[in-house]
């Protein structure tokens, strides 16, 4: 038996964490790491609504602590939410890495704001990174 | 304050700590390492909240796939050893980000804490394997199907996009009977056009494909 505001906060720090992670960080990888944090507090409200009663914030049972009823959820809703979260992060987080590492070989870096335009059009772009990092890329 | 809340503060401050190094640290393997922490203790706040399966969950896919993909990404794209100072933007430009996670942090906050009020405590979960399993292979096995397909399909597009265009190796066009002609990349190495119609056998410019998949030697 916990009180839910320690959670809320939780969610609450993560969250900004996760958004200055994203916004300030100009390493692409880095830049994931925001987005993975801004996941997990996405994750840990799920958890959090499992734990509301019945009817979530809406319930009368959070204004009139005298009415307990909670029925329990048969589905577990927001613990499989999370899992599922997790799931969709961890194929995200795949994605996401396949695509920096193939931006790392088109463009020899992965600061993000060295990359100002896509495409094979634009100036920064070559076919033969080795030549600008001087080796055999991965 | 019962046993659990202080097992939580202190799971939970570590969480944040961790979350906030991690976004705030000058040197690229240790915010990797702070975000293992992170959800690290993210896995110990899920317990307390009586989710031991999800607990479970982060540990094993959070902690053990996501980071090590992380660490992998940072080697490979050969991430600077030690303190550097190109990391982060400009510092205006995070100055109007630290405004926008305080932003963010306020607003979600002070909502949920309004929402929740002060009344609100948590019920003895039922997080349990034996209710988590049957709960996802009855009411949410559609979304659970659907999972599947998308960690294929993300597995799929990953090696696809990080096999690059290798001269060497085949692509998938060149796997396709009958047609290798698409390409018209001129980066690729066996840069000799293949003919539209290429059932012809074996042209010498490209010996690597000699003989096709439709059984023409």
């Amino acid at each position: 038996m916990i009180h839910l505001a320690g959670p809320a906060l939780l969610v609450a720090v993560l969250a900004g964490a996760g958004v200055y992670g994203v916004l300030a960080r100009r390493n692409a990888v880095l830049v994931l790491i925001g987005a993975e944090l801004l996941l997990a507090a996405a994750g840990v409200l799920f958890v959090l609504g499992t734990a509301l009663p019945a009817g979530g914030l809406g319930s009368p049972g959070l204004l009139d602590p005298t009415i307990s009823a909670r029925p329990a959820d048969p589905l577990v809703s927001g613990q499989v939410a999370t899992i599922m979260l997790i799931t969709i992060a961890a194929a995200e987080i795949g994605l996401a890495l396949a695509v920096v590492l193939l931006l790392f070989r088109a463009r020899a870096t992965s600061d993000l704001t060295a990359v100002r335009e896509l495409g094979e059009a634009s100036p920064s772009y070559t076919d033969h990174p080795d030549a600008v990092t001087g080796g055999s890329l991965p | 304050m019962t046993a659990l809340d202080v097992v939580f503060a202190l799971f939970a401050s570590t969480a944040a700590a961790g979350a906030l190094l991690a976004v705030t640290s000058r040197h690229v393997v240790h915010a990797a390492l702070w975000l293992v922490l992170a959800l690290g203790s993210l896995a110990g706040v899920y317990l307390v909240l009586a989710a031991e399966v999800v607990a479970l969950v982060q540990v094993l896919v959070y902690v053990g796939a996501v980071v090590v993909l992380v660490l992998f990404a940072l080697m490979l794209t050969r991430a600077p050893i030690g303190v550097r100072a190109d990391l982060d933007a400009a510092p205006g430009r995070r100055r109007v980000a630290a405004v926008a996670g305080l932003a963010t942090s306020a607003l979600i906050g002070g909502t949920l804490l309004a929402a929740i009020g002060s009344t609100a405590e948590v019920p003895a979960g039922d997080g349990t394997a034996s209710a988590l399993g049957s709960a996802t292979f009855t009411g949410w096995v559609l979304p659970f199907e659907l999972l599947s397909v998308l960690l294929l399909a993300a597995l799929v597009a990953a090696i696809a996009i990080s096999r690059g265009r290798d001269a060497d190796t085949p692509g998938l066009d060149d796997l396709a009977p009958g047609g290798t002609a698409d390409r018209a990349d001129p980066g690729a190495g066996s840069a000799a056009p293949a003919p539209a119609a290429a059932p012809a056998p074996a042209t010498p410019a490209a010996p690597s494909r000699a003989v096709g998949p439709d059984g023409t030697s």
